[in-house]
């Protein structure tokens, strides 16, 4: 069947004739739009990633001596520089590497690191200063300057990060399209929304809670309807993360207009024997991220695509009594993508002589540097409104 | 005698100083006078009843513990942490001294502490109880010389040559003048310098470490002397500032998001007058007339709690494992001890998006029903159509419906219900005049099944406001 024809008969069949005719007018890309439209897809490796285990400065006696039982040998590892070499479980981003797709920039962070979590991961999340609160994400309020629809910002999950929050739009969690639509298609719901009209949609609470719905339910179908186009007979690994990652390279290749896509990993809070866990969930993310590169670059869309992967902070240089790492600071950031302006490593190495009063790697570039040259660069938008102030552009991209 | 309030407002009432009214309540709060309510409502609440848990397995067998044991009491501490969430949860689904819990729920937020240790957190939360209708003053100056703030705002590592500043900035910023209200850098430097040497001992005892004190000069919010922690709080409480952002920050969470000035600065002198007397403030808000007025009526966002506990509440929901209650707490952004930092949950519009509304869209059918909204529409699609789209939604259960598993006493509702007449139950049921499209549908909907038709009510967005 064509693809248009297909998309007309799917659209007919599904029952979007009830959407009100307002909401309507939200088109799919036809294949020669498709091309050239760019996205992001961030990955966030959840609990604090050991940055310094992951690419390793293997020739740097400091990092030897600090970690007497948990530092890696040259001889297992892929090399990157004469002093830098990869975890051996990223084999597949070393691959990537040596295609010229991946710039790794090193020691990124913020002033005054903190070193919880869930506070760390707030301010990676909404870019804001160390002591300032702020209620919405850089993701959200790139949705509220720049699109028209939450669908534009996609996480794969079941809840939506504050990353993701705008004030006057929020991106639009989704793990499973099928079972998003399958909700906002309960009689009871669709009748309610068939009768909504435009007037009802007010700044007011209720009208917020119908424009909420309303978003949802033209969103989730037209995800549904949208991802139906394709779906990738390219083989992941079997695991949650995997999953969503070919989720996201169904959604890209069925031509779905989203500009960030969100995804996290979880797990890498290694206090103990961080050894075994850490180089497990490193495989699991590195065959991942491999198995979405070859769809992508299958489909000729690796090109628009940039993944940037980072952690909420990186750890101690000096390794615990337990075979591990305590929370740390800067940390390297992981950028791949097919149109990269500067491949390889972007900046100088960390200075291990030279660690903050908490034995913390010190940071040299401001992770909001990043947000910015990927909104101005790569997204084309104006990054001054939405980071609240003007960041060093990178030019990796 | 004073005027009597209609059956919407007393609703109006309940739901901003509790969660919700029972039918039978209604019935017999309509027979009093608005004072009358009020003064029930400050009578019942009289009486101070701290949350009470054991934590005999919480103490430590030996000063060295291997790392097993460190584990297994680690476990031991959430687990008395969940027990501690529901604890609470009960106590306000039990109606008991609501007005009490209500204004703790309150002060739980704007004392918003994040941690993993469950004596100092049930502590803290009983420090807040008590004060509730108190004093502010006390309650603040208690507040910050408990375990849980001095470790949650790092107070305790605040040292004489090495400051840490953390408290002193919360201090101001959320918890008295609000932010950049007033203060400068410099005076969070020389509060700092003033709340040295505070901390706890084993047994959670405020104590008062001297070796670890400023003694020198401080100048503080253009005041100079040798101040100390307890002066810092004591000038703060001087400024009417704060008497200002509490007022502003109480009558958001009671009255409406959007604040009358008028009514503000009327308030807050009251307030800032009355030594920071809470139950003075509060009783002006709910004996006002304004507050009874219909732009104040229906047009709050419950928060999650708000909505779980009033929805628990009359049909006294029993849930086959009661961590069913954690996972709905944790997927709608509102689990009780775990703020998302110390500013607190923002409340407001910032509780919706898209996951956290289909959700709370789909709670009243799935804890009060196995998931299911009747639908019975006979005009717009077949009937055998609509038949298959019922068949689906029953026999397909979502992950939700099978994780929740709660029995509801639906018996315990109905047989109170004075009215089972279509406006009657909507009136009851809404707090806001129902939108067109809603009115729409519950036009088309056959209410006498009043068990579905009371699910199809508490599925609408309108429910979703009080």
């Amino acid at each position: 069947m064509e693809r248009r024809q297909f998309l007309k008969q799917s659209v007919f069949a599904s029952g979007m004739a009830l959407v009100p005719s307002f909401l309507k007018g939200m088109e799919f890309l036809s294949p020669d739009q498709l091309s050239g439209y760019r996205n992001v897809i961030i990955i966030q490796l959840s609990g604090g990633n050991d940055g310094l285990n992951s690419i390793i400065p293997i020739t740097n006696d400091i990092y030897h001596r600090a970690r007497p039982t948990i530092a890696k040998k040259q001889a297992q590892t892929p090399k990157i520089t004469d002093d830098l070499v990869f975890n051996d479980s990223l084999k597949m981003i070393k691959e990537l590497y040596d295609l010229g797709e991946v710039s790794i920039i090193n020691n990124v962070g913020y002033p005054n690191p903190n070193r919880s979590h869930f506070r760390s991961t707030d301010i990676w999340q909404t870019a804001s200063d160390t002591n300032k609160y702020l209620t919405t994400g850089w993701v959200g309020r790139y949705l509220d300057a720049n699109c028209q629809h939450p669908y534009q910002a996609i996480e794969v999950d079941n809840s939506l990060s504050l990353a993701m929050k705008g004030t006057t739009m929020s991106g639009i969690a989704v793990s499973d399209p099928n079972q998003l639509y399958k909700t906002t298609r309960e009689p009871f719901f669709k009748n309610l929304v068939a009768n909504t009209q435009k007037e009802m949609l007010d700044e007011d609470n209720q009208g917020y809670l119908y424009k909420t719905m309303l978003e949802t339910y033209s969103s989730a179908s037209y995800i549904y309807e949208t991802s139906k186009i394709y779906t990738t007979n390219t083989e992941y690994p079997k695991n949650p993360f995997a999953k969503n990652l070919k989720t996201i390279a169904d959604f890209i290749v069925s031509g779905l207009k989203t500009r960030v896509f969100y995804s996290s990993l979880g797990g890498f809070d290694s206090h103990v024997n961080q050894l075994n866990s850490q180089d497990r969930l490193l495989k699991v993310y590195a065959e991942s991220v491999g198995a979405l590169v070859k769809d992508l670059k299958k489909n000729d869309r690796f090109k628009d695509t940039l993944i940037l992967t980072f952690s909420e902070f990186g750890r101690r240089v000096q390794q615990n009594g337990s075979q591990g790492t305590d929370h740390g600071a800067a940390n390297n950031v992981i950028a791949i993508g097919g149109s990269l302006k500067k491949a390889g490593v972007y900046n100088e190495l960390p200075n291990l002589s030279d660690l903050d009063g908490n034995g913390d790697i010190k940071y040299t570039v401001d992770f909001r540097s990043i947000y910015a040259s990927i909104l101005h660069n790569w997204l084309d938008v104006n990054d001054q409104t939405i980071l609240n102030k003007g960041f060093e552009r990178l030019v990796f991209i | 005698m004073s005027p009597s309030l209609t059956d919407k407002q007393i609703q109006h009432l309940y739901w901003r100083i509790g969660f919700g009214i029972s039918s039978g309540h209604l019935k017999s709060a309509r027979k009093l006078s608005k004072d009358q309510i009020i003064d029930q409502l400050f009578l019942e609440s009289k009486q101070y009843k701290p949350l009470q848990m054991n934590f005999e397995a919480l103490i430590k067998k030996s000063k060295d513990l291997s790392r097993e044991e460190r584990k297994e009491l680690r476990q031991l501490r959430n687990n008395k942490m969940n027990e501690l969430n529901i604890l609470w949860f009960n106590r306000m689904v039990s109606n008991e001294q609501v007005l009490r819990e209500k204004i703790t729920l309150f002060f739980h937020n704007h004392f918003a502490v994040r941690l993993r240790t469950p004596r100092a957190c049930i502590h803290l939360n009983n420090i807040i109880r008590k004060h509730a209708l108190g004093n502010f003053g006390d309650m603040l100056m208690e507040v910050s010389k408990s375990p849980a703030m001095l470790l949650f705002l790092n107070n305790r590592q605040n040292r004489k040559d090495h400051p840490n500043e953390n408290f002193a900035r919360e201090v101001m910023e959320l918890f008295t003048l609000g932010r950049d209200k007033g203060y400068t850098e410099t005076d969070i430097k020389e509060a700092a310098r003033a709340f040295t040497g505070w901390n706890f001992n084993k047994t959670g005892q405020f104590i008062f470490r001297k070796n670890h004190h400023d003694y020198g000069e401080k100048t503080f919010l253009g005041r100079t002397g040798n101040f100390t922690g307890e002066d810092i709080i004591k000038i703060l409480l001087e400024e009417k500032q704060t008497a200002r952002y509490l007022t502003t920050k109480i009558y958001s969470y009671l009255v409406n998001e959007n604040v009358n000035q008028t009514h503000i600065e009327e308030l807050t002198t009251l307030f800032y007058e009355s030594n920071y007397n809470l139950e003075t403030l509060l009783r002006a808000i709910i004996g006002s007339t304004w507050f009874y007025s219909l732009a104040n009526i229906g047009v709050k966002i419950k928060s999650p709690i708000e909505l779980m506990v009033g929805l628990s509440n009359p049909f006294k929901i029993e849930y086959k494992d009661p961590k069913v209650l954690l996972y709905l707490q944790r997927k709608l952004n509102q689990m009780l001890f775990f703020p998302p930092n110390v500013a607190g949950w923002t409340g407001g519009k910032t509780w919706i998006d898209n996951s956290t509304l289909m959700l709370r869209l789909k709670l009243a059918s799935v804890t009060l029903n196995s998931g299911v909204i009747e639908w019975n529409d006979n005009e717009d699609i077949p009937e055998n159509m609509m038949m298959r789209q019922q068949m689906m939604y029953r026999t397909i259960k979502s992950k939700l419906q099978k994780k929740v598993k709660a029995t509801p006493n639906w018996e315990a509702f109905l047989t109170t219900l004075e009215q089972k007449e279509k406006s009657a139950l909507i009136n009851f049921i809404i707090q806001p005049e129902l939108s067109k499209s809603a009115q729409a549908l519950v036009n088309k909907i056959d209410s006498g099944e009043t068990k579905n038709f009371v699910i199809e009510l508490m599925s609408l967005p309108e429910y979703q406001l009080c």
